[in-house]
């Protein structure tokens, strides 16, 4: 199992280990499963409520498909734990929690005080991307701070 | 035009405060060079041939005259004195010290600017029509969408780490000013046979090294969809982009590989998903912006005639303004190609004196073209004589827009990393073999572009004469383009055949203009003949 630096969930870490998305459906008794670039999110959706953990590749931080999968997988009601793994700069770590992460498993080492300077940077966003965060279109006509 | 609230100026006062912590790591080495490029990218930070290079926003090409005066500033103190108006309507410094970016961007934070998104593999800043608010062909103004499309890219989590550079330009205008179609994506807002205002998207356009028409991919999207829509035409590319190969990577890859119709259904069924998320800004937002783009205080009795018995005064104002929709005003542009000039470039005083006169004479607003000039946008006409008086002072009164002589140029080797050729002093040589007033008015509307490789900067393409700067062998080289045109009628130049050395391709543009002038019929500009006639008399006279 990888073991995220940064997890917001206070249940325990999946410890199953992640089989790829291509052999997913045939495993029916796999829990963890582990998101390539190059895999659909979207084969993922039958099968969400035996899911526990979503690993989400990010092999070099140059390539972004991650951050759509994250999305799709939370736009599709997914609860259970969505982890980041690979190549996560400390500049995306903000980024990633936006877009539904909630376990970083960053494969470099980062500074734990930068961590925490970069999670607590924004004050406010400008998109809703369904992490909760109340977007500023929403807080200037009328509604209150989530979170 | 647009304000910040505390909210806005809270994002950019955070991206400078983020960007100063991420200069101080990489100064102390924790942070490498290869992962700190896309994060300076991100903040318009290039590094160039001979310094760092700092690229600012001017978000659909509008500013006010402090705006204005801080870039003057700014290119006193953090550069040599003078500042580069780009074809993305921005404006770049080309000697700017890393240490010192911090603060300088700070200083434009002070007066509401920034360079978030001007660079990088990101949604770039937003381009639209310099004649937005003024044109006496407008449905709208189409900047509200633009800002609320400004604020929706501007650090969209999902879409920072996109296959490559996207840019996206918002018209309103029956003329397309803005060469919307050869934008990743383009919107036209349109009125419907119902008389509700929309948005057409068109997607996959763009210059570079394989340049193509955007084609139409949604004639009618509802205005309380505009961000949804979006935000689905984004997420198809982000996921399916090409990623393998840098120079396949654009959109307009996609859709071709993928054809038009093929993407317009995967972008169907993403908006169908994405409208039950909840995602669109409510009209109220819309709303809130558009208010900010009311007309100015205009003189309804302004007097709408001009004394034109002074002659180099009537040949600028023939050249240089455009009809606006209040009677009694004109738009005025500030040509930036004098004879022999840096196409785009001005003095820290002249940006100055931009900056003052538009909030002595144009309600205190300018404008950046794509065609790397200054537009005033509301003159009154009772003062334009002045206005012009002190732009011919300045070195700023040359009347030559849309003329041989307003040429488009990119940085070229001069600067640029990636350039194969220089293009300004090309473009110098050519603006002085066709000094003469009488030549330029003889040639009339002949819009000349170069581009110093092949990326397309300089949108050599989309000229009606075009010139590509390559090298061969270790030469520079220049090829001739004819035939393209940026504008509604869209088309691609095509080039006329071998290239030429920098004294011949100069040569080789004289010769296509008296092929022009030859075979000109009634009103025709060098571009309908062009259409009219063909390649082969123009490759006889250029090759024979």
């Amino acid at each position: 199992m990888v073991e995220s630096q940064f997890r917001f969930r206070s249940d325990e870490p999946v410890a199953d280990p992640a089989v790829t998305v291509d052999s997913f459906g045939e495993q029916t008794n796999a829990a963890a499963v582990r998101i390539e670039p190059g895999d659909d999110a979207r084969e993922l959706l039958p099968h969400l409520d035996r899911i526990k953990l979503v690993e989400v590749n990010f092999p070099v931080f140059t390539d972004g498909r991650g951050f759509s999968s994250a999305r799709i997988l939370r736009e599709a009601g997914y609860t259970g734990e969505l982890r980041a793994v690979g190549e996560l700069p400390v500049d995306h770590l903000a980024l990633l929690r936006r877009c539904g992460f909630d376990a970083l498993a960053p494969s470099n080492t980062i500074d734990p005080a930068e961590a925490e300077d970069a999670f607590n940077r924004w004050p406010d966003v400008y998109q809703a991307t369904g992490d909760g965060r109340t977007p500023i279109w929403a807080l200037r006509h009328g509604a209150k701070r989530n979170g | 035009m647009y304000k910040y609230d505390n909210y806005d100026q809270a994002m950019v006062d955070t991206r400078v405060a983020e960007f100063r912590d991420q200069v101080r790591r990489r100064i102390d080495g924790s942070l490498s060079e290869e992962h700190f490029r896309p994060l300076r990218l991100q903040n318009g930070l290039y590094l160039q041939l001979h310094a760092y290079m700092l690229r600012v926003a001017i978000p659909y090409g509008t500013l006010n005259s402090a705006q204005m005066k801080v870039l003057g500033d700014i290119a006193d103190r953090y550069d040599r004195g003078y500042g580069h108006f780009t074809t993305r309507q921005n404006i770049q410094y080309n000697w700017i010290k890393l240490d010192e970016t911090p603060d300088l961007l700070a200083e434009l934070a002070a007066v509401e600017m920034h360079a978030i998104q001007t660079s990088g593999n990101c949604i770039r800043n937003i381009s639209s029509d310099q004649y937005a608010g003024a044109a006496a062909d407008e449905i709208v103004d189409p900047r509200p969408y633009a800002e609320l499309l400004r604020q929706w890219s501007s650090f969209h989590p999902e879409f920072l780490v996109l296959p490559r550079k996207f840019k996206i330009a918002v018209i309103a205008s029956e003329t397309d000013r803005a060469a919307m179609k050869l934008h990743d994506i383009g919107i036209r807002i349109v009125k419907n046979d119902a008389g509700e205002i929309g948005a057409a998207f068109y997607a996959g356009g763009g210059m570079g090294r394989t340049p193509m028409i955007a084609p139409c991919i949604n004639p009618f999207v509802p205005l309380d969809h505009l961000i949804t829509y979006s935000e689905a035409c984004l997420r198809v590319y982000n996921r399916h982009g090409r990623r393998d190969n840098k120079y396949k990577a654009r959109i307009k890859i996609l859709v071709h590989e993928l054809g038009r119709d093929e993407y317009v259904r995967q972008v169907e069924e993403e908006f169908a998903h994405l409208l039950t998320q909840n995602i669109e800004p409510p009209l109220a937002e819309l709303e809130r912006i558009k208010a900010h783009f009311t007309d100015p205080a205009f003189d309804a009795s302004a007097p709408d005639t001009l004394d034109l018995s002074n002659p180099a005064f009537a040949r600028w104002v023939k050249a240089n303004t455009a009809a606006h929709k209040q009677p009694g005003y004109v738009i005025a542009t500030i040509s930036l190609k004098p004879v022999g000039g840096i196409p785009g470039d001005a003095t820290a005083d002249q940006i100055r004196l931009m900056a003052d006169l538009a909030k002595a004479y144009s309600f205190d607003e300018l404008r950046v073209t794509h065609a790397q000039n200054i537009v005033l946008p509301h003159v009154r006409k009772a003062d334009l004589f002045t206005l012009w008086q002190s732009l011919e002072a300045a070195g700023l009164g040359t009347a030559n827009l849309d003329s041989i002589g307003d040429i488009i140029a990119c940085p070229g080797l001069d600067y640029c990393s990636l350039a194969n050729a220089r293009s300004i002093p090309l473009a110098q040589k050519i603006s002085e073999r066709f000094a003469a007033p009488e030549k330029q008015d003889a040639i009339g509307e002949l819009k000349l572009k170069i581009s110093g490789c092949i990326n397309a900067c300089g949108h050599h393409h989309a000229g009606h004469i075009g010139i590509l700067g390559v090298d061969r062998k270790g030469v520079e080289n220049y090829q001739l383009l004819l035939g393209g045109c940026e504008g509604d009628d869209t088309s691609l130049g095509t080039i006329t055949g071998p290239g030429f050395n920098e004294d011949g391709i100069v040569d080789a543009v004289e010769k296509a203009t008296e092929v022009y002038l030859a075979n000109k019929q009634d009103e025709e500009r060098f571009l309908d003949t062009y259409r009219r006639i063909g390649m082969a008399p123009f490759k006889e006279a250029i090759y024979g």
